[in-house]
């Protein structure tokens, strides 16, 4: 219950935090919303000698529609996220995804940012991010870079991002008009990671698939792009044969750990479910 | 006696039994005023935090305390040999066992206390704890109860290895704690081997944990110069616990004050003496100041008293019509390293022999087999009724599948099996005498109010396209109000109750009891069964319980017991009152007692209402010279009840569930709760019981476990994996009631909070099998979670599309 | 290790405590600033018993360090008293029976504050959604919504 001890910083402007993190190294940990952090520490199974927390920094938050995309700060929390009118209306999807990530308290403080640079496979939004084609903004003591979700998640807890670099904003290109979409995450109970989930947009065109994206949660070492799923069902009409097809190539991608949610097999059979659902969901909501 | 309006307007201003008033002890809880354990600060108190052993089964090598010493803070760090002088390094245990209190020389079970660090704060004693140092040599471990009796299976217990017996019976094995019967095995043998029918299942009761909000400490203050030590205690008990510090520290027990406040929630989780507390006890001993001790939830989940790991097998005899002729249960009981749990010297398997349930069956037999095992200690606790839950899942679930094996319907099999109304009072073939009961009504009115013949037709339809919907049925009998001093004690101390009432001079009253709330609500019920016997406003009734200095001596609250046991000391209490008060009423109004009659809240003469004393009139005359002459001036009594009986409320509960074959995921769709627990004393306290119960039933049946791997580590003891529902998961609750009043119980009360829990869990379980029933399915082991459910519809071919 | 000067509204007075960076806000809430409402539950963040109201959020306060609460604003239980009697949402709880042992109510009652500010009028199954951060193990969570529900009339009449 009772963290070891830390020095806590509270830097005002992303050059302060840059310049922390440059300071201390691995010694320091970046706070953001602390509630996968600080649970670790509390446990002792993380002991930073340092915290920097993000929190004070003014320009990592905010959700604005620029162009094309809606960027939002790093540190724009689920709760945010799911009142935000303009996801509602522009990104449907990350507001779903948002509403099932853990519960309400946590969710005021948990950020995108966060859930997306812990690298931890059982987080919702990394899925989320490779099925919208999301990139992310990291700056460092070298300067800014944008890196496409796809491709960003290495292992498990081991992104692109450098250990002296910030996530700043995340960039989400906004889906066309009609997009269908859904996040189906089967979970043992309010507040726990997902035992298996899908993330799904799908645009359809006269009757067959004009383009889909499908990403898996907590199904591997990262998230993982369906990529073979994908293609299986573009240019083709939907059908229970082609769900199921889609399904068995999803399956194929995944290599979940087994726990107190299931064995692997299990988890298996329950990444191809979340597929079909999440398909036939987005399905009916597409236009 | 007038049921005039003016009649009924006076008994509702008492706010007597069976009014669903507010409760009276809401103010401080909403205010966040109430006083928990660790809301006590005493001034210099210390803090103590638990070293703990990493292994489940390890020899300790050293123990090298410099280090954690030398953490700023940290003022002591105590471990076996510091409390041997004391002779406090092992207690003896409410269950005939001893237990150590700090790990001597070896540990048995994953996370056993071995050292406490005593700190200026919980920052320090936290910092201490990571700092001390401890050599282990692991040893194997035995996590398979089916393996402790195994030849050359590993000792847990050298400390009592030439010991013939652990309070309960001679002993085959080191690793054997007890082997208790019951029944007439000859007899029920003999109707097995000539049955028409018989069947039988292996049918598991897991290892789950009560897991209250609260989890358990104290805040122990011994007095040095007055020798007094005053114990601020999460717990259930009270006064046995102050009986056994007493025994245990040798101080005397007139001068052991234990102190139960405000409990965040009991479910039998408050029971156990822990060896935190009992250090916390020494080192305020030795340090002369304040220790608080407050545990973590991990600590709660892994090392307080866990419910149920019954590994049973059932067995039923029956007639081709379904008539239960014979009954046969075993179980291994699985009770961790050390026989810690209350159980009645008698009755080491406590109320187990409850088993034949709501049913007449002329012949059974049953067994427990104890063993020990490399897990943290315990048994029975959750609202169990000492292990009534495993009895009344064994045969709930053992009449489905006879039901199933027969062809015969689920509600009707139990009709021809139910105890008739007219065989009331009805000894079962285990030699309880159920004093009251009518099963049919309840079951009929039960299955209307669900259309269960439209269920059915319903799952026949689903079943056709391939749907799994389940209807599980459950007609339960609990027993409760433990009891009956010639059977019921622990460690030798009967389990009487009892209540202290004092009257004032302007009408108002203060009553003590010998039992603990712990959300019960008995500030409130107590108060209105002394209205209604009074006369006086339950407003104006202040009820106290808790605090050993004042309160009367009884067995504290756990298996339903206040309402049996001390609410019948409340009624028996108010009428020695009553008694006394009728004759100060005569003698007020110069009339013979005879010629009196009560109405209400007043004594009328009988011919001339007119001729009126009030209650409260008389509480006043009561501490006057003019009382009759040689009465003693005051309207006080005391009464401990040694009930004659256990009670036994009943009930039918109906859960409808629709199962998805592809991920295995349960949804409760309906819950329909009836219940009978005699005279209802609080209507409104009644159904948030049945609630709290059912979802702690729901919770057991739908997702709870302790698993341990091979070594006997613990792979899911956090509320990370736990499973705790939250409002989203947990279904809606239907309530309904019957009453049919206990007759040897001065209210005709029984008990009835931890009923929804016992009949609770088989109903669930026989729903969700029910749902499978079709496809040649008679059992599955709880915890319903959708892996398990989904293995189950894999094995049948039927979890793909 | 050093101690750090931190200082914020807490029920609308102004307090000031020096704290270890590592101290978490329930301990500062409990140790040092006598608020005992808010409970402790577990320490992996999941039961809500600790739930407190931080600058319009409701915030587990066993998740937050007190050195990140410089100048924030405050809310627990024993704060929601008004001058001119309890809050709408206590009286609802003992109306409606939503509390036994009493140890979840103050998270609950400072968790429903928040939600009705937000969704004044929710559907029940909007209530279970929104309270779901907060575990009662006592009254299976019904007669609670019944008692949001009623706290949302009492309010709307006010």
């Amino acid at each position: 219950m009772i963290p070891a001890q830390f020095e806590y910083h509270a830097p005002k402007s992303i050059p302060d935090a840059l310049s922390l993190l440059g300071k201390f190294g691995d010694t320091a940990k970046l706070l953001a919303g602390g509630h996968s952090l600080l649970p670790m520490m509390k446990l002792r199974f993380a002991e930073p000698a340092h915290l920097i927390d993000l929190g004070k920094i003014a320009e990592l938050k905010g959700i604005a529609q620029v162009g094309n995309e809606v960027h939002m700060g790093a540190m724009t929390t689920e709760n945010e996220l799911i009142w935000s009118k303009l996801l509602a209306e522009k990104i449907p999807l990350l507001v779903e995804a948002a509403r099932l990530i853990s519960d309400p308290q946590v969710r005021y403080k948990g950020t995108i940012g966060g859930d997306i640079s812990h690298g931890d496979p059982a987080n919702d939004h990394p899925a989320v991010m490779l099925a919208l084609g999301a990139s992310f903004v990291l700056k460092g003591p070298k300067g800014e870079r944008v890196l496409p979700a796809n491709g960003f998640f290495l292992d498990t807890y081991s992104t692109q991002m450098q250990a002296d670099e910030i996530m700043t904003q995340i960039r989400i290109p906004i889906p066309p008009a009609g997009t269908g979409w859904c996040y189906s995450k089967l979970k043992r109970k309010t507040g726990d990671f997902a035992s298996a989930a899908a993330a799904v947009q799908l645009r359809m065109q006269g009757g067959s698939v004009a383009d889909v994206q499908i990403a898996l949660t907590n199904l591997g070492a990262t998230p993982l792009k369906a990529s073979a799923a994908e293609a299986s069902l573009r240019g083709k009409p939907l059908n229970d044969a082609a769900f199921a097809e889609a399904a068995r190539l999803a399956m194929s991608i995944c290599s979940p750990g087994e726990d107190q949610r299931g064995n692997a097999e299990y988890k298996l059979a329950m990444a191809g479910e979340m597929t079909q659902r999440a398909l036939r969901t987005a399905q009916s909501r597409a236009k | 006696m007038g049921n005039s309006a003016e009649t009924l307007e006076r008994e509702a201003k008492l706010q007597g039994i069976g009014t669903s008033r507010l409760r009276k002890e809401d103010a401080r809880f909403i205010r966040g005023q109430a006083t928990y354990v660790d809301d006590i600060k005493l001034p210099g108190m210390l803090v103590g935090a638990i070293v703990r052993s990493p292994y489940a089964h390890a020899n300790i090598k050293s123990i090298n305390k410099a280090k954690a010493l030398a953490v700023p803070g940290v003022v002591a760090v105590l471990v076996a040999d510091d409390l041997k002088p004391v002779n406090l390094a092992w207690m003896p245990t409410v269950g005939g066992d001893v237990q150590a209190v700090l790990a001597d020389k070896k540990v048995c079970f994953q996370m056993q206390e071995v050292a406490m660090v005593i700190a200026t704060d919980r920052y320090a004693a936290a910092d201490g704890v990571a700092a001390v140092e401890v050599e282990y040599e692991e040893l194997p471990a035995i996590v398979d109860p089916h393996k402790s009796m195994a030849p050359d299976a590993p000792i847990i217990r050298p400390d009592i290895a030439d010991k013939t017996e652990v309070g309960h019976g001679p002993r085959t094995h080191p690793n054997h704690i007890f082997t208790w019967e019951a029944g007439d095995k000859a007899a029920t043998d003999a109707v097995f081997a000539s049955a028409a029918v018989t069947v039988r299942e292996e049918i598991l009761n897991p290892r789950v944990h009560p897991c209250p909000l609260e989890t358990c400490g104290c805040v122990a203050s011994f007095n040095k110069a007055s020798g007094e030590l005053t114990v601020h205690l999460t717990t259930q008990i009270p006064h046995l616990v102050r009986t056994v510090l007493a025994m245990l520290s040798g101080i005397a027990e007139s001068k052991i004050r234990v102190i139960g406040g405000d409990v965040g929630g009991g479910f039998g989780n408050k029971v156990p003496i822990y060896p935190g507390y009992v250090v916390a006890v020494v080192a305020s001993i030795v340090t002369g100041v304040p220790i608080k001790w407050i545990e973590s939830r991990i600590e709660n989940i892994s090392t307080t008293g866990f419910a149920r790991d019954y590994h049973g097998i059932g067995e039923l005899a029956a007639t081709k019509d379904g008539r239960i002729t014979g009954l046969r249960f075993s179980a291994l009981a699985d009770h961790g390293a050390f026989n810690s749990h209350i159980s009645a010297t008698k009755l080491p398997a406590g109320l187990f022999s409850i088993c034949t349930g709501s049913y007449d069956i002329p012949n059974a037999y049953c067994r427990v087999d104890a063993v020990y095992t490399n897990k943290a200690p315990g048994g029975v606790a959750y609202r169990c009724s000492l292990r009534v839950t495993e009895a009344v899942y064994l045969i709930e679930r053992m009449i489905d599948i006879l039901a199933q094996k027969l062809g015969i319907d689920k509600a009707e099999i139990r009709r021809r099996n139910f105890v008739k109304k007219e065989q009331f009072p009805y000894t079962t073939a285990f030699g309880w005498t159920l004093d009251s009961g009518n099963y049919h009504p309840a079951l009929e009115q039960a299955l209307k109010a669900v259309d269960y013949e439209g269920l059915r037709r319903e799952q026949a339809e689903k079943r056709a396209k391939g749907e799994l919907m389940g209807i599980g049925i459950c007609t339960f009998t609990e027993i409760v109000g433990a009891g009956p001093t010639k059977v019921c004690d622990i460690l030798g101390i009967g389990l009487f109750d009892s209540c202290e009432i004092r009257v004032h001079p302007t009408g108002s009253v203060m009553a003590r009891l010998g039992t603990m709330s712990t959300g019960q609500g008995h500030a409130t019920t107590y108060a209105q069964i002394i209205a209604t016997e009074l006369g006086l406003p339950s407003e104006d009734i202040q009820i106290e319980e808790g605090d050993t200095d004042k309160a009367p001596y009884g067995a504290g609250t756990w298996g339903s017991r206040s309402t049996p046991v001390s609410g019948a000391a409340t009624a028996r209490c108010a009428r020695k009152i009553m008694d006394k008060a009728r004759k100060i009423a005569a003698h007020l109004l110069e009339v013979g007692e005879g010629d009196l009659e009560w109405e209400v809240d007043r004594f009328k003469v009988k011919g001339n209402p007119s001729q009126v004393k009030t209650m409260k009139e008389v509480c006043l005359a009561s501490h006057t010279s003019n009382i009759p002459p040689g009465m003693e001036q005051g309207l006080n009594a005391v009464d401990y009840y040694d009930p004659p009986n256990l009670t036994f409320p009943f009930g039918t509960y109906v859960c409808v569930v629709d199962i998805d074959r592809y991920t295995g995921e349960v949804k409760v769709r309906r819950f329909y709760a009836l219940d009978d627990c005699g005279t209802r004393i609080n209507p409104m306290i009644i159904e948030g019981q049945i609630h709290g119960g059912l979802t702690e039933a729901f919770a057991v049946a739908m997702g709870q476990q302790i698993p341990f791997d091979e070594s006997g580590n613990h792979l899911g003891n956090s509320l990370m994996d736990y499973f705790l529902p939250t409002a989203v998961e947990t279904p809606k609750w239907e309530t309904d009631f019957t009453v049919t009043p206990s007759p040897h119980h001065p209210l005709g009360a029984k008990g009835v909070a931890e009923s929804p829990h016992v009949g609770g869990i088989p109903c669930f379980s026989n729903a969700v099998v029910d749902a499978f029933a079709h496809l040649g399915v008679t059992h599955m082991d709880m915890p319903y979670n959708s892996f398990r459910v989904w293995q189950q519809c894999k094995a049948l071919g039927i979890s793909t599309r | 290790m050093a101690e750090q000067k931190v200082s914020f509204k807490l029920n609308g007075k102004a307090v000031a405590v020096s704290v270890e960076a590592r101290e978490l806000l329930i301990h500062t809430l409990r140790e040092r600033l006598a608020t005992t409402g808010p409970h402790i539950g577990c320490e992996t963040s999941h039961c809500g018993a600790c739930t407190v109201d931080i600058d319009g959020m409701s915030v587990k306060s066993c998740t937050v360090l007190t050195v990140q609460c410089q100048d924030a604003d405050m809310l627990t239980v024993e704060g929601l008293e008004q001058t001119t009697g309890l809050h709408a949402l206590q009286e609802a709880f003992h109306t409606e029976h939503a509390l036994q042992c009493g140890y979840c109510t103050p998270g609950m009652i400072t968790r429903a504050y928040r939600l009705l500010k937000e969704t004044p009028d929710p559907t029940e199954e909007e209530i279970r959604y929104w309270m779901a951060g907060n575990l009662c193990r006592c009254t299976g969570y019904q007669n609670i919504v019944k008692a949001v529900q009623s706290a949302v009339k009492k309010m709307a009449a006010a």
